[in-house]
């Protein structure tokens, strides 16, 4: 049975590898720079900016469809994620809040957009930048606060007996300041590329199926790539629930930084 | 055509094989440089409208809802203005129409009191006239009477003397006199 599947990957790829989430560079020579990956991330910005812009070129008090749709995912980052998080304060960091998730949240939804397909979430570089810039935003709006010492000394040292600091001290530094991006991106990373992975699976697991040479195997086909369709809606609200994890994670960052006490 | 492509992926993954854990240090330069363009477009053309839009917003119901409250206290103070003056106008109403009632008794009374004063003027009027005439009759008649008395006196007694007959006669005549002066009736009535 193994044998006529491998026979069958000849015709299509199967099983999925790693090697599919790397799309050839579109022009020789630019290797990475220009790949199908690096089109959707610059097609994101230029539809996020452009709908916004569009959306707000006359803002009115009462608004239209396409003003209200911007107003409510501003309102939604703002209050429930900015609001709720970081407290009253935290209206000021609601613009970039927003901006993370909008961008996290279209880039998640390619990769179920039919003919898109494909997020440039499961590459582990994006998220990391992002990733890296709420790490370096936390530090610096704690150090801003507290000073770089004593917001060091806020978060790392503990209202602990003093003989179990050498302990504490190191794991809440290795906890706040060096396993807070790694998480952060690899989970959402991790999110991308499984659900691309596992609808890879069901897509051309169907198209083996149907080419089985067992005549009865073939209708079973249906059954996966149903399976596959009902996981493309499961990915639609993987996607949704990871910009909003990114971003109030962020927003949780950015709140225990400000917090006076620990 | 994919299988070519497919073909192709596998040649070149085999010479230099990707690992998804390690990323691809030319992407993380384009997703932050993507994501600052966005960030400084959205964060300083959008976001800080947003913004504003909202407080206008705001200000716009808190100004809507004063006005309304500065309206509603105007309408409350003119009603009770309203109320006041028709109060006012109530009470002087009822001292109009009390004045006036008093004002008809008053006239009634007075008016009586002219006619009781005038009635009492003509009757007592009246009695006067009836009391004068009866006096002047009176005394008429007594003047009368004298006179008559005196001449029937003379009469009687200047003809004492004459016959029987004459005697009769001279009667006769002065009752026939007296009868035919209409003017005397009343006096020869009184006489008789």
């Amino acid at each position: 049975m193994s044998g006529e599947v491998s026979v069958r990957a000849a015709e299509v790829p199967f099983p999925p590898e790693v090697e599919d989430f790397y799309p050839p560079s579109l022009i020789d020579g630019a290797g990475p720079w220009l790949t199908k990956i690096t089109l959707l991330v610059g097609l994101s910005i230029v539809l996020i900016v452009f709908f916004f812009l569009f959306a707000y070129r006359k803002p009115k008090l009462v608004p239209g469809r396409m003003q209200w749709l911007a107003e409510a995912i501003y309102e939604f980052v703002r209050n429930r994620i900015a609001g709720d998080i970081i407290g009253p304060g935290g209206v000021r960091f609601a613009p970039y809040l927003a901006t993370l998730f909008c961008f996290v949240l279209l880039n998640n939804l390619f990769g179920i957009i039919p003919g898109i397909q494909f997020s440039p979430m499961a590459h582990l570089a994006f998220p990391a930048a992002l990733a890296v810039v709420s790490w370096v935003m936390f530090i610096y709006v704690g150090a801003r606060k507290f000073g770089l010492a004593g917001y060091l000394k806020k978060s790392l040292v503990l209202p602990a007996p003093l003989f179990i600091q050498p302990l504490l001290i190191p794991i809440e530094f290795i906890s706040t300041f060096l396993v807070r991006p790694f998480t952060l991106s690899v989970r959402l990373f991790a999110n991308m590329f499984a659900g691309h992975m596992v609808l890879l699976v069901c897509a051309l697991g169907g198209f083996v199926l149907l080419n089985a040479e067992l005549v009865f195997l073939r209708p079973t086909s249906l059954v996966s790539w149903a399976v596959g369709i009902a996981l493309t809606g499961l990915e639609l609200l993987v996607a949704v629930l990871q910009a909003y994890i990114f971003t109030l994670l962020t927003a949780s960052y950015v709140q225990g930084a400000l917090a006076e006490g620990h | 055509m994919r299988q070519l492509m497919q073909g192709d992926l596998r040649i070149l993954a085999q010479a230099e094989e990707h690992n998804p854990i390690v990323p691809i240090w030319q992407e993380v330069v384009v997703g932050a440089v993507a994501f600052a363009l966005l960030c400084w477009v959205l964060m300083k053309y959008v976001f800080p409208r947003m913004e504003q839009t909202f407080q206008s917003r705001v200000a716009e119901i808190e100004g809507g809802i004063e006005r309304a409250q500065v309206a509603q206290a105007e309408a409350q103070q003119l009603f009770e203005r309203y109320q006041a003056q028709l109060a006012e106008a109530r009470t002087e109403a009822a001292t109009i129409r009390d004045d006036a009632r008093a004002d008809a008794a008053g006239i009634r009374e007075d008016v009586l009191a002219q006619a009781r004063e005038e009635s009492d003027r003509i009757i007592a009027a009246g009695r006067d006239a009836l009391a004068a005439e009866r006096a002047s009759l009176v005394r008429e008649l007594r003047a009368e009477i004298g006179t008559l008395s005196v001449e029937l006196a003379s009469r009687i007694v200047g003809e004492s003397l004459a016959d029987e007959a004459r005697r009769a006669g001279t009667v006769e005549r002065f009752l026939t006199e007296l009868e035919s002066s209409p003017d005397e009736d009343v006096a020869s009535a009184g006489v008789r």
